[in-house]
């Protein structure tokens, strides 16, 4: 028999769990600037991420489905894709939101369940949150199309988790980026659960990058707790993408340090030992252990930019507590470009029962 | 002078018209590019419009669909084909949970001005899952047009609307009578409404609600019912969502009479909604119950009985004759 192919699967990591270097850095993380940032980002959205729980567990806000882990992929992403890219999220990514322009209180609205989170100006051209799974995945391949018909330097970015790599829409992606060298990277965030389904029997292949192969796209492991590693690897497939080259899947390895959702409760389904070691890999601790060693980051800082965090935040929940409620008829005006005139009872209806005196007037 | 042409041809000249003035339009899915489409409804539009804008996809109609919400996003005006109406359920997850909801969802941030174009029905002898009519699944869904023409006139009218209007329009080709009845078609660009019924024919006696292949077999019903000195009023109903039920009702007021006709099976279809429609709002003026000819509530046929599932005139003067009968 002849061998008519042949492939690997690399990984790449800078930062070790304990926040040493593992390799000779980047020019660019030789010096405090870029990897401060990051820090300060991280820790941003990590506090917020405790806040928002903080108002669910009190009623002040719907169930939420927690970033903690995946600070470092979502600040890269916010960092190096251009405001021009067009992001495709799923439900996890709104820190990454938020560093593309969205207001924090129109993100908490969103979580609020309120749609008007979906439609801040600032979020130009960006997809909504991807509720069902890996449906975004085939949007994403949609908006490169259009870069690419229109001959435009764009990139599209789609983020999904591991359990998403199942379906087959993941699959018809990645599929047709690779038919078409379509200007879209895959980001899959493999936080190991897929609510109570661990990675091992999620997929039977040894990675999940290497579904990357059967497409004949770019496919690859980074570690996704380190800042440098996810850096170095997204910078890559953005240039990659930019310059026509095609796509990207990249396989970040993190770990769910929450529950799925506040509606979960992952102590049914794994063991704290688990977690526990999960945490001694954490992408927040690791950066801030590394900028420490290398005398960029102090107690001082530290306390000056949690404080400083806290009040950005109170700042960003107060404007999401004071916004008013949207008007009723929202429910039909966005339904269509134009109501059609067989609606325009219902939404009579719809009114009339939301005024004082009326069948659902609060 | 306009030639005569037959609905296929009719389908075929709109995207040629639509492309030629909007930029923005791309034709995309299985073989529709150098093989023009199996039924050939995109012949010659890759020739005309390149590669760019006629794309032969990869075999995945989930894929079809959820790429042209993508595209839809980007403010192009993809126009996709599902080969057969038996292939189009993989594209629910995106017409249903996305392209009828990105307007509403983002709050007309962003919105979805697609068109997927799928041949629907029986009566061609084709293989199994080529032949349903699985219209009312998709009627069903707020902020998804369903749009079903019957001749070569108006399918070229209501093609050029579906592609110019800024939301998601499902539209259903009946594959039965593509090559029927060849009509003169103008190629003058001329969109038609997405929210009327057509009148195709008027009377006094009894209204006969149909669409699609079907409004065939209801005019020669009503050809032959003429020749009774029954008077048939027949409408077209056209859109399935939004439904110009005002026409009907006006109708049906007229005549106090109506038999609703179609190929889906019976059960929660369009004409149950119809139905429901009349009796809620126009029940006064009925001078017998509604009635339906329509396919049985099984699974459609494979094409050695499928003449036993599909209504035929003789069934509509039957139901006719039986419902002015009634006192």
């Amino acid at each position: 028999m002849d061998t008519v192919y042949t492939a690997e699967i690399h990984y790449s990591s800078y930062l070790s769990e304990s926040g040493t270097a593992l390799q000779k850095m980047p020019q660019w993380a030789e010096k405090p600037e870029q990897l401060v940032h990051y820090y300060r980002n991280m820790v941003l959205a990590r506090q917020l991420d405790n806040k928002i729980i903080a108002l669910q567990r009190t009623g002040q806000i719907g169930t939420y489905a927690s970033l903690l882990g995946s600070e470092a992929i979502d600040t890269v992403l916010g960092e190096l894709m251009l405001k021009e890219d067009v992001l495709v999220p799923y439900y996890r990514n709104h820190a990454l939101q938020m560093l593309r322009g969205l207001p924090m209180g129109e993100m908490l609205s969103y979580w609020g369940g309120d749609e008007r989170g979906n439609s801040s100006p600032a979020m130009a051209e960006d997809f909504p949150n991807a509720v069902p799974i890996a449906t975004q995945a085939l949007h994403a391949t949609g908006v490169a199309t259009a870069f690419k018909i229109r001959s435009e330097k764009r990139v599209a970015v789609t983020v999904c988790g591991d359990g998403a790599t199942s379906k087959g829409d993941f699959m018809e992606a990645l599929n047709v980026a690779g038919a078409w060298q379509l200007p879209v990277i895959f980001i899959v965030n493999n936080n190991q659960w897929a609510i109570s389904v661990p990675r091992s029997i999620q997929c039977g292949a040894a990675t999940l990058a290497q579904k990357a192969i059967g497409a004949g796209i770019r496919g690859e492991q980074v570690d996704g707790n380190d800042v440098i590693a996810m850096h170095e690897s997204v910078n890559e497939a953005l240039k990659h993408a930019r310059e026509g080259k095609g796509a990207t899947l990249i396989e970040a390895i993190s770990y769910r340090l929450s529950d799925h959702t506040t509606a979960d409760d992952a102590t049914r389904y794994r063991s704290n030992d688990e977690l526990k070691a999960a945490w001694d890999r954490e992408p927040v601790k690791r950066l801030q252990t590394y900028l420490h060693s290398q005398g960029w980051w102090d107690e001082v800082q530290e306390t000056a930019w949690q404080n400083e965090v806290s009040q950005i935040i109170q700042k960003g929940v107060d404007h999401y507590l004071a916004m008013p409620p949207q008007p009723i008829e929202n429910l039909f005006d966005y339904l269509y470009a134009e109501l059609p005139e067989a609606l325009q009872e219902q939404r009579d209806k719809l009114i009339r029962n939301a005024q004082p005196g009326g069948s659902h007037h609060e | 002078m306009s030639n005569s042409i037959t609905m296929i041809e009719a389908v075929n000249l709109a995207l040629q018209h639509e492309m030629q003035h909007d930029d923005s339009v791309v034709i995309l899915g299985e073989d529709v590019g150098t093989n023009g489409g199996v039924f050939r409804a995109t012949v010659g539009l890759r020739e005309q419009f390149g590669i760019k804008r006629v794309l032969d996809t990869p075999l995945a109609e989930t894929m079809i669909a959820g790429l042209s919400v993508g595209m839809a996003s980007q403010g192009l005006k993809p126009v996709a084909e599902i080969q057969f109406m038996g292939f189009i359920f993989p594209t629910m997850e995106h017409m249903i949970g996305h392209a009828a909801r990105l307007r509403h969802r983002t709050r007309g941030r962003l919105t979805c001005p697609m068109v997927l174009r799928v041949p629907f029905g029986g009566g061609i002898h084709a293989p199994e899952h080529h032949s349903e009519s699985t219209e009312a699944l998709f009627a069903h869904i707020p902020g998804l047009r369903v749009v079903i023409p019957s001749s070569p006139a108006r399918a070229y009218g209501l093609l050029l609307a579906a592609i110019r209007n800024p939301d998601p329009v499902l539209f259903m080709e009946p594959k039965r009578i593509y090559r029927l009845n060849a009509q003169p078609v103008e190629d003058n660009g001329k969109a038609l409404p997405l929210d009327r019924c057509y009148t195709l024919r008027e009377g006094s006696d009894i209204t006969l609600v149909s669409w699609g292949a079907m409004i065939k077999e209801t005019l020669e019903a009503a050809d032959q019912l003429k020749k009774r000195d029954i008077s048939c009023e027949v409408i077209d109903v056209v859109t399935l969502n939004p439904i110009d039920h005002q026409t009907i009702l006006a109708s049906v007021a007229k005549t106090g009479r109506c038999v609703i006709i179609h190929e889906a099976p019976k059960s929660c279809a369009v004409g149950a909604e119809i139905s429901a429609t009349i009796a809620e709002q126009g029940l006064l003026s009925l001078q017998a119950p509604v009635s339906r000819v329509t396919g049985y509530d099984t699974v459609m046929p494979y094409y050695r009985m499928e003449n036993h599932y599909m209504p035929n005139s003789a069934d509509i003067i039957e139901t006719v004759t039986s419902t002015l009968e009634f006192s």
